[in-house]
């Protein structure tokens, strides 16, 4: 019998803001923020998400600048992940994310897999940005629509 | 098996209310409770679900019933639902799905979803009116077009995306769409969104709430 390393599914968007955080425009969307990663935390197969030091959310890690929010998180499936992105009530708050988000030319969500119980550092997520803007979708770096399952055991 | 002969296969009335039965059901069906809605012996509905199954109109499962397991729990039943499988038939050739992935890819990547939004809105109050608070009047509209629609409690909840496959692939853009449209279509209802696995992202209730 062949042993496959449980594996897990991580996620890393970015997006650039419309306007200042603490503004009108974005208030909306930071009203959102604590019953939806609330929502995350308990839905089946949430793993895990980055969270600034002491808070409840990650606005306030900014790699890429300030006007630009990254989103990271950790789960079971890919059907768990999509089922919270598009099956709940965080949809409802995507479908408005033109408001407070600029459309990105390139790639802005990336996914790959990793080892139960690895928690990826915020260096790992940006290089997988990275690896998808300039190779398009491998097996190291994906999207939901060019989807890699994780690999299979080797056959002799 | 072709789409043509799945639709062919609903042609018999029997077979096609049993189809139309089982499809309404929250649960998977078994032939026992097929056969009674149908009101015909359990091996007539056994050999009509069976050929729905043969020609991929419907899926079967096998599950003890009872909940008992082991020695003494008996044959599990063959239980039997709706399958995953979208089928079309256009005479002659159409191919509108196509289109409408390539041009929802388009609007996706150009970030229109709010013109998007404004026109199905606009589209569809153009439609048939419903009057405000009829619930009953609003789940007949949204049966016509296909949603399905159930009463849970005070709310209408739609069975049935009728915009499946871009739902899927463009949740956001289509999903706002739907919803946009249910709105213009039964404008005086509060139309919101509520989205859960297996449902339609959209849900009615009868009065219309404060929208910002």
């Amino acid at each position: 019998m062949v042993v496959m390393t449980e594996r897990h599914l991580a996620q890393l968007n970015i997006g650039t803001l419309t306007g200042p955080l603490d503004g009108p425009g974005l208030a909306d969307f930071v009203a959102l923020l604590e019953p939806v990663n609330a929502l995350a935390d308990r839905t089946p197969g949430f793993v895990w998400r980055l969270v600034g030091e002491g808070e409840g959310d990650a606005t306030s890690i900014r790699p890429y600048g300030d006007d630009v929010m990254i989103n990271y998180s950790v789960w079971e499936s890919r059907e768990a992940l999509w089922d919270f992105v598009y099956r709940s009530a965080h949809l409802d708050a995507m479908r408005r994310r033109r408001e407070w988000f600029l459309r990105h030319v390139e790639a802005y969500q990336v996914l790959w897999w990793i080892p139960a119980g690895h928690i990826p550092t915020i260096e790992e997520g940006l290089t997988r940005l990275e690896q998808l803007k300039n190779a398009g979708p491998t097996p190291e770096a994906f999207t939901f629509r060019d989807f890699h399952e994780p690999d299979g055991p080797r056959r002799p | 098996m072709s789409d043509i002969e799945a639709v062919a296969a609903l042609q018999d009335p029997l077979r096609r209310r049993l189809y139309d039965y089982v499809v309404a059901q929250d649960h998977e069906v078994s032939r026992n409770e097929a056969a009674e809605a149908a009101g015909v012996a359990r091996t007539l509905a056994a050999h009509h679900l069976d050929r729905l199954a043969e020609v991929g109109l419907l899926d079967t499962v096998s599950r003890r019933v009872s909940g008992r397991s082991g020695p003494g729990a008996g044959r599990p039943a063959k239980l039997y639902r709706r399958s995953g499988v979208e089928f079309a038939v256009s005479l002659p050739a159409r191919d509108y799905r196509s289109a409408a992935l390539l041009l929802a890819e388009v609007a996706e990547a150009a970030g229109l979803d709010s013109e998007v939004r404004e026109t199905a809105r606009r589209h569809a109050r153009g439609l048939r009116r419903v009057p405000a608070g009829d619930l009953a009047a609003a789940a007949g509209v949204l049966a016509e077009r296909g949603y399905e629609p159930v009463r849970d409690g005070d709310l209408l909840r739609m069975r049935n995306c009728p915009f499946h496959v871009l739902s899927t692939e463009f949740a956001p853009l289509v999903c706002g769409m739907n919803l946009a449209l249910l709105e213009g279509l039964l404008e005086g209802s509060s139309v919101r969104m509520e989205s859960r696995p297996g449902w339609c992202c959209v849900v009615v209730e009868p009065s219309k709430t404060n929208r910002s």
